[in-house]
């Protein structure tokens, strides 16, 4: 994993809450072996019509929104199933954060681990940024903070060890096979 | 000094904490068991063999293929290909990867093949107090057997395929508590539905949901194992249910089960999990299944759930709602009841077991599916289509005009080409309603077999008690 340290970048805004992975990206797309070039599947069904042509009030197929980096979003983001692909297929597309009041469980375990920002925000800067989009805002993973365009500075949950995988480019499975030693005295202390 | 009680989540945890967590590090947290499937172990393999490492534990690995699989006969014994060429190669790279790394495989035309929430429990290789993860959502499934169990993402499957652990936070817990008893009709489905109704569908994130009280101790196995199927459309990574002498009926001279002398001791210490009185939980819900009634989804996510004799909910100037309600093609304060239906499905790690097909047979004994209605019936493992047929229920289907096939997925989340037609109305026993889910523009309404069953029939939303 590269490290992430802080991004600035201008926001698009899906203000729907509940936005599954379903919507991220439909399971018609899930056949595939590897990781790459998910990220034109990435909200396929809301993206393109019957013949696969963009839709053009699809506000991703906006001019406005080309370039945006940070996803805003509705309430309790990425809930539904385990598929990687999700945060897979919204940083293959260039996006490297997203912003909710709320991200579903298994969605931030799979962004994290793959360096792409779960950033949980209270409801008063999320009415904000829904408010408004096109904002440039900055996130800083050293500081756990988000900086609105006036200044404003919200700090964000981030769990230590996560924020030190991030800012490192640390990845956790080194540091799993590290505990090789332990793993063996835990199965002989248990006798499996 | 008197011992702390302790919930039986946190007996599990502690019992896998190979170390525990501090303010720096979390826990790494031991895997008993890991079940793979095609769709989420190929990259994770990659991984593997990038890094030049073996499977860690090939005793507590186990691998089937359910997602991308074919329900057609003639595709899985027939010598037909595999008819999305994108599928088939997934169960092939499964197959290689399997045979590469030593991965015990019940492939394709194994007998024991199944949905892989489904064969866990019915192998009698989901046991109580053990951890038990699979990249799939669904995983909370085992929860029902006392197991903590959740799924994960590739990554994860990667770390588990080479450690056997994975990095936890502990969760917070979550105490769901359930008395009176269910009217008849009303199915454990049903009470899965009204919990998520009631909680939300982001109402248990960050916790284990523990489904306490006599309401939980009086169902079976199989009602058990849609109750915790479900937790995770409430928001939930897990579910669990204490075990107890249904359980253990239901496990007793499983093959993967423990045998003899060692059953005996396994049940010992099985006896110790259920939660101590006493014991605190972070979070309490008390729900009343008594007042219950067969519950129906109305709109594209679980948690929008009503009785079936009521009405489409009204929510003025909330445009996610009317979006959704737009999606359904439903007018709000419109009765459920009597909309028209053009699919129906029987199936899914949520409804695939026996008992479902029982009570969907129930309702379709003697009865036809109403013209213009496709109805599909798939089993939710080879296992459990071999005693549908042993007990007649496939004829009772066939007889009804519903189609009956191999096991898996399939049109829960259409991923084999089971899929319903855009703009159609599908009543379906599966787990989840969003747009989409079951095939472009499809319109999923989520109920009980009973349910889906009924409206077969009718080949209109049907309150189940109208038919039985």
């Amino acid at each position: 994993m590269k490290p992430v340290q802080t991004i600035t970048a201008k926001t698009v805004v899906l203000p729907s809450s509940n936005i599954d992975t379903d919507q991220i990206i439909p399971a018609r797309f899930l056949t595939t072996t590897t990781r790459e070039g998910l990220g034109r599947s990435l909200f396929a069904d809301w993206r393109y019509d019957a013949q696969g042509a963009p839709k053009p009030d699809f506000v991703l197929n906006t001019p406005a929104a080309q370039g945006c980096r940070i996803l805003v979003a509705g309430r309790n983001f990425g809930c539904g199933s385990s598929r990687e692909h999700a945060p897979w297929a919204l940083l293959d597309y260039g996006f490297q954060a997203v912003i909710s009041t709320e991200i579903a469980d298994i969605f931030r375990s799979n962004s994290l681990k793959n360096g792409f920002l779960p950033i949980v925000v209270d409801q008063t800067t999320s009415d904000w940024l829904l408010a408004n989009p096109g904002a440039e805002v900055t996130i800083s993973v050293e500081d756990t903070t988000l900086a609105l365009p006036d200044g404003t500075c919200v700090k964000f949950p981030l769990e230590g060890f996560s924020r030190y995988c991030l800012l490192n480019g640390v990845d956790e499975l080194g540091f799993l096979l590290d505990r090789g030693a332990q793993i063996e005295a835990y199965e002989r202390q248990r006798q499996i | 000094m008197a011992k702390i009680p302790q919930t039986m989540f946190e007996k599990v945890w502690r019992q896998h904490e190979v170390t525990a967590e501090t303010a720096d590090t979390p826990a790494v947290l031991y895997i008993d068991l890991h079940l793979i499937h095609e769709v989420t172990s190929p990259q994770a393999f990659s991984v593997l063999r990038e890094r030049g490492l073996p499977v860690r534990r090939l005793d507590r690995t186990l691998a089937t293929m359910d997602h991308s699989t074919p329900t057609r006969t003639e595709q899985i014994f027939g010598g037909a290909p595999i008819s999305i060429e994108s599928a088939a190669r997934q169960v092939r790279e499964l197959e290689i990867n399997c045979e590469k790394f030593g991965v015990e495989l019940l492939g394709l035309r194994h007998a024991q093949r199944g949905i892989v929430h489904i064969i866990g429990p019915e192998l009698g290789i989901t046991q109580p107090g053990k951890t038990v993860v699979c990249g799939d959502s669904h995983t909370s499934t085992h929860g029902a057997l006392g197991a903590l169990a959740f799924g994960i993402g590739t990554t994860e499957v990667g770390h588990v395929l080479a450690t056997q652990c994975l990095l936890q936070r502990k969760p917070r817990t979550f105490a769901l508590n359930v008395t009176g008893r269910l009217r008849p009709g009303v199915t454990a489905k049903d009470l899965i539905l009204a919990i998520i109704g009631r909680i939300g569908v982001g109402g248990g994130t960050g916790h284990v949901i523990e489904y306490r009280g006599e309401t939980i101790r009086g169902l079976d196995m199989d009602e058990r194992m849609t109750i915790c199927n479900m937790s995770i459309e409430g928001g939930a990574r897990a579910g669990m249910i204490a075990p107890d002498e249904t359980t253990y009926g239901y496990l007793a001279g499983r093959p993967r089960a423990p045998q003899g002398d060692a059953w005996e001791r396994a049940v010992e210490q099985w006896r110790q999990l259920p939660t101590d009185d006493g014991a605190k939980f972070d979070k309490e819900v008390d729900i009343d299944a008594s007042v219950l009634e067969p519950m129906i989804t109305y709109g594209t996510n679980p948690g929008m759930v009503i009785p079936i004799t009521s009405s489409i909910p009204t929510h003025t100037n909330d445009a996610v709602f009317s979006k959704s309600l737009a999606y359904m093609g439903f007018e709000a304060g419109a009765p459920i009841k009597d909309q028209p239906v053009n699919v129906v499905f029987v199936g899914s790690c949520t409804n695939g077991r026996i008992s479902d097909l029982r009570s969907a047979a129930n309702v379709l004994r003697g009865r036809k599916v109403a013209k213009g209605v496709h109805m599909l019936v798939i089993p939710g493992s080879q296992q459990v289509k071999k005693e549908a047929e042993a007990e007649g229920l496939h004829q009772v289907f066939i007889d009804a005009g519903a189609e009956w096939r191999e096991s898996g997925c399939s049109m829960c989340l259409g991923m084999n080409g089971d899929l319903v037609p855009k703009g159609q109305y599908s009543v379906s026993t599966s787990n989840r309603n969003f747009e989409g889910r079951q095939g472009i523009g499809a319109r999923t309404l989520l109920a009980s077999p009973l349910t889906a069953a009924a409206s077969a029939v009718r080949g209109r939303v049907t309150d189940p008690r109208e038919l039985i």
